[in-house]
């Protein structure tokens, strides 16, 4: 199951490369989305419905029978489900969103070009074929076992989203996907020497790369090794994940893409990085140094809170301002995942509500766009004469994002601060909530005047959408603020055993 | 068989000094070459002989990072015009004073870390002295051509890291990872070009428009 899920992307990602007819390539990857997802959906219900758990029989019954011995490489834990479960939903969101973007793009080109840049667009089928190589990168890093696959799968990600961001080939756009590919390959090549301290620290046991071998393992690694191995596997994808310090990359990134690509690096990618850290972290928890490994995360995830917090005060551009989002929830993620237990489920439903919510806030930033042309705030006023459906989306999109009830991200929220408080750690919880609170109020600022300021000159006409950009936004807070109300029983399960798995500090 | 060892230990080391003194592009970018090829003939020194696995493997690692590199950064250099001096931030003096630098603390760092005793003397100072290196040419050197000959060296560094502490990765894993080096040269190629064919030249103090420290502009 997890190499078709691997592979299907694939071909059909080498396919968009060979076709030539636009709409032909846009129904591929319809339909490369859609199949992808059934298949995850089914994946996911079997697994919290009737436990078809991650086991090595089940791994026999996974592969196909032409690659024996897939299962070593690839195969589906309660974690790896749940990542994966989170990257299909929004690449189908994001496949419906891109589809009618291309369109657009194809229709009116040149004409998008903002603060009087025009921009010539790379080839439809280069960007088609990448997102699609991309979804069968990141459905290996949430399918990989062996610790080696997992981070060729997420160096994999950055090189072939690379070209996504560079789609509008203009100055800016290079400049950020330089950034991105040279910060994120160094630091991931850091990643690789906490693989090969990993693998020290398992020679004497002989426990392999692998995480079986690892986690079975687990008593006999040499501690001191494994805390190197900890520290550089940390440093390596926590610069992929966006934490501070290590974060320079991800407001250029996520601002200068196209919304939909911003969408998937903000919610898929960055989710994609975070599993990095947890396997690291499993196998931390497994050999008794959870304290350590927890203490890291905590401190770095205070550290992103208080720079995103900082950075969005005074923020002119709403794109930026999005990502910087992003980094404060990563931080909150990576808190949640520090203190371990329940907060640990906090963090792994957080890391659900964000995705879907900040892709769907991506999503209308695109709309957003389009209207005004500028992602100056101060140049978009008064959205919510301008398009009434974008500034509602725009408006329900912030008051998701910044947890208020109902919604995923507040239950989130709330049961991470009500771990720190339970554990007694006053100083961690203190800090977290001031900066939410900070947080809460550059956000409230920015949406608040772009979306009731008054413009400059009156608009010379409304902004109609178009109806397949605003349905996946849409989809995605209703499941949001659904998640806030009631978190059904399959996803619980699914949520509870990866929580388990990764354990953590108590 | 461990002299010989020791001996590419020693040149792999002078080949960082050499780097870092390096005024011209293109032998920036043999040396690079060079010390991916010490690297990749390491493995076949390792007391006991080498097996055939072990050779056929060590061959294509040759092949890539001694020939395939260096033609794909000599052609980019060539498209791109970029036949100019290195222009590093700071001087070959302060360069090569760092480097020496970070050997010392290679040296000093290797002693102290709890690591497996290889037979090989100073490999594990050397591959760190490497990785510096690499993060010495990505910080200092303006030229976009200079970090990927840069982001090379790092990898050299952690390739040379993993033999002295006797890790053994599956062959599945070993080529995957030596697939995404190769599309990532790949790919930052691509993406030299096109700084070169947009800024006309390819000199990334230019690619600076992007931040929220300055005040008062778009941006």
């Amino acid at each position: 199951m997890a190499v078709v899920l691997i592979v299907l992307p694939l071909l059909s990602g080498a396919a968009a490369f060979l076709l030539r007819d636009d709409a032909a390539r846009r129904r591929l990857l319809l339909w490369t989305a859609w199949l992808h997802f059934l298949l995850t959906a089914g994946r996911i219900l079997a697994y919290g419905r009737w436990g078809w758990a991650y086991s090595v029989a089940e791994g026999f019954r996974e592969t196909p029978f032409w690659l024996p011995g897939a299962w070593e490489w690839f195969s589906f834990d309660a974690p790896g489900l749940l990542f994966l479960g989170v990257t299909s939903l929004l690449f189908l969101g994001a496949a419906h969103y891109a589809a009618a973007y291309l369109a657009e793009e194809k229709r009116d080109p040149g004409e998008k070009g903002e603060n009087g840049f025009i921009f010539n667009n790379a080839p439809e089928a280069v960007f088609t074929g990448c997102l699609l190589l991309f979804l069968s990168a990141m459905t290996a890093v949430a399918a990989a076992r062996h610790l080696g696959l997992l981070w060729a799968a997420v160096e994999a990600t950055t090189l072939l989203s690379a070209p996504l961001i560079y789609f509008h080939r203009h100055k800016r756009s290079l400049e950020a996907t330089w950034k991105y590919l040279l910060i994120c390959s160094v630091g991931i090549a850091l990643a690789l020497m906490g693989n090969l301290f990993m693998g020290a620290a398992g020679l004497r046991g002989g426990a392999g790369l692998h995480l079986d071998g690892l986690l079975a393992g687990a008593a006999g690694l040499d501690s001191q090794l494994l805390k190197a191995a900890f520290i550089f596997l940390f440093v390596g994808y926590g610069t992929k994940m966006g934490l501070a310090p290590f974060h320079t990359w991800l407001p250029d990134a996520h601002s200068e893409a196209p919304a939909v690509v911003s969408a998937l690096l903000s919610g898929a990618l960055l989710n994609c990085a975070f599993l990095g850290v947890l396997r690291a972290a499993q196998v931390c928890g497994a050999a008794g140094l959870a304290d350590f490994s927890g203490g890291i995360l905590v401190l770095f995830g205070l550290a992103s809170l208080v720079t995103a917090a900082l950075f969005m005060l005074g923020q002119r551009d709403y794109k930026r301002m999005l990502a910087y989002s992003s980094i404060e929830h990563m931080g909150i993620l990576a808190i949640g995942a520090g203190m371990g237990g329940r907060a640990l489920y906090g963090a792994l439903l957080g890391a659900v509500g964000h995705s879907l919510t900040k892709a769907g806030l991506f999503f209308v930033s695109g709309l957003v766009l389009a209207a005004y042309r500028t992602k100056q705030i101060k140049d978009v006023k008064g959205l919510l004469r301008r398009s009434p459906a974008v500034a509602a989306l725009w408006l329900a999109g912030f008051l998701l994002i910044t947890g208020t009830p109902p919604s995923g991200i507040f239950l989130a929220k709330f049961v991470i601060l009500k771990e720190a408080v339970a554990g007694g750690r006053w100083a961690v919880a203190g800090v977290y909530l001031f900066f939410l609170a900070v947080v809460f109020a550059a956000m409230a600022k920015i949406f608040i005047e772009t979306t009731f300021g008054e413009p400059a000159q009156e608009p010379e006409r409304g902004f109609e959408p178009p109806r397949a950009m605003v349905r996946p936004a849409l989809v995605f807070f209703v499941l949001v603020a659904a998640l806030g109300l009631c978190v059904p029983s399959w996803l619980d399960a699914v949520l509870n055993l990866a929580a388990g798995a990764i354990g953590g500090a108590r | 068989m461990n002299t010989f060892a020791e001996l590419t230990i020693v040149l792999i080391i002078l080949l960082n000094m050499a780097m870092s003194v390096s005024g011209s592009l293109a032998s920036c970018i043999r040396l690079a070459a060079a010390q991916g090829v010490a690297a990749g003939l390491l493995p076949l020194m390792a007391a006991g002989g080498a097996h055939g696995r072990a050779v056929a493997f060590a061959a294509f690692i040759i092949a890539l990072k001694g020939l395939v590199f260096p033609w794909l950064m000599l052609r980019a250099r060539e498209l791109t015009g970029a036949r100019k001096e290195i222009d590093p931030l700071i001087g070959y003096p302060a360069s090569i004073t760092l480097c020496l630098a970070a050997f010392a603390a290679s040296a000093w760092l290797g002693s102290r870390l709890p690591l497996p005793q290889s037979g090989v003397a100073y490999i594990i100072p050397a591959s760190l002295a490497t990785i510096f290196t690499g993060f010495l040419l990505i910080t200092t050197r303006v030229k976009a051509i200079t970090q990927v000959v840069g982001y090379l060296v790092v990898e050299n560094g952690v390739y040379i890291f993993g033999l002295a502490l006797f890790v053994e990765q599956p062959l599945m894993v070993e080529l995957a990872i030596l697939l995404d080096v190769f599309v990532a040269v790949f790919v930052m190629g691509i993406a030299i070009f096109h700084i070169s064919r947009e800024f006309d030249h390819i000199d990334t103090d230019a690619l600076s428009q992007l931040s929220d420290w300055r005040r008062g502009e778009e941006g």
